[in-house]
C-alpha cells in the first residue's frame, strides 16, 4: 500500500507547469532584480557616477549617452529592477514585523509592491524623458 | 570516543548576522535615497558644477560611502545565498564566490577614489 503511494509521487516538480501565486512571483522577481542590480548594477552606477563628478568633459558625455533612446530604456529597465526591489523589501521588512501575514493581506501586498515598482518608474521615466 | 560538534545544526542562530546586517542595510540605504531625492529636488541641480558642489560636501561624501558600503555587504549576503542555493559544486562556488568578494572590494576602493578626487 505504501509503496504504491510513493510511485505516484510526481519525481520532479516542473516549476514552469506550476501557477505560481503572486507573493512567490514577487519573491522570485526580487531575488532576480537583486542579482541584476548586482551585475550590472552596481558597475554601471560606479560608471555613471565616475562621469559626472569627474570632470566637465565627463559630465557632458554622460549627457550626451543619455539622449539615446536605447540608453534610456537600459535605464528605465534597471530603474525598474530598483524600485521594484526596494518595495519587495520593504514589504518583507513589513512581514518581519508581523504586519500584513495574513493571506489576503499578504495577495493584496504583493499586487501592491508590482503596481508601485511599475509606477514608480514611469514616474521616474516622465521626468527624465 | 565520540568527539562532540563544535556546533550544533539548529536553534543556536548562526545566520542570525547575516540577516541583520541585510535588513539594517537595506534601511540605511533607503533613508540615503529618500535623502539624495530631497536634496536633488530643493536644490534642483542643473549642471557640472551644481552637481559637483553637492558632492564636495564633506558629509556628503561620508554619507554616500557608507550607502555604498551598506550596498556592497548587502549584495555579498544576497549574491551568497543565491550562489549556495544553486551552485552545489564546492570548487565552482567558492571560486565564485570569491570573484563576488574581490570585485566588490575593488567597487569599494573605486567607490573611495569618485568620491576624494
Amino acid at each position: 500500500m505504501e509503496a504504491k503511494l510513493q510511485n505516484k509521487r510526481p519525481k520532479y516538480l516542473n516549476l514552469l507547469r506550476i501557477r505560481q501565486p503572486l507573493p512567490a512571483v514577487i519573491s522570485i522577481l526580487h531575488r532576480l532584480t537583486g542579482v541584476l542590480l548586482f551585475f550590472p548594477g552596481i558597475p554601471l552606477l560606479l560608471c555613471t557616477l565616475q562621469l559626472m563628478l569627474g570632470s566637465q568633459d565627463g559630465y557632458e558625455k554622460l549627457q550626451t549617452f543619455l539622449l539615446n533612446p536605447v540608453v534610456k530604456v537600459g535605464l528605465l529597465l534597471l530603474l525598474w529592477f530598483l524600485f521594484h526591489h526596494l518595495c519587495a523589501g520593504i514589504r518583507y521588512l513589513a512581514l518581519d514585523l508581523h504586519y500584513g501575514i495574513t493571506l489576503s493581506q499578504a495577495r493584496a501586498s504583493s499586487k501592491l509592491v508590482l503596481a508601485m515598482g511599475i509606477i514608480l518608474t514611469i514616474l521616474f521615466g516622465l521626468v527624465i524623458w | 570516543m565520540v568527539k562532540r560538534p563544535d556546533r550544533i545544526v539548529t536553534g543556536a542562530h548562526y545566520g542570525l548576522k547575516d540577516w541583520l546586517v541585510q535588513r539594517v542595510s537595506a534601511v540605511l540605504m533607503a533613508v540615503y535615497i529618500i535623502m539624495l531625492m530631497a536634496i536633488v529636488f530643493i536644490s534642483a541641480p542643473q549642471d557640472y558644477m551644481a552637481w559637483k558642489t553637492i558632492f564636495n560636501n564633506q558629509w556628503m561624501r561620508i554619507a554616500t560611502f557608507l550607502f555604498l558600503v551598506s550596498l556592497y555587504w548587502h549584495a555579498w549576503i544576497g549574491v551568497r545565498n543565491v550562489l549556495m542555493d544553486y551552485v552545489h559544486a564546492t570548487a565552482i562556488r567558492l571560486t565564485l564566490q570569491i570573484l563576488v568578494i574581490l570585485s566588490l572590494l575593488f567597487y569599494l576602493v573605486w567607490s573611495a577614489e569618485i568620491l576624494w578626487s
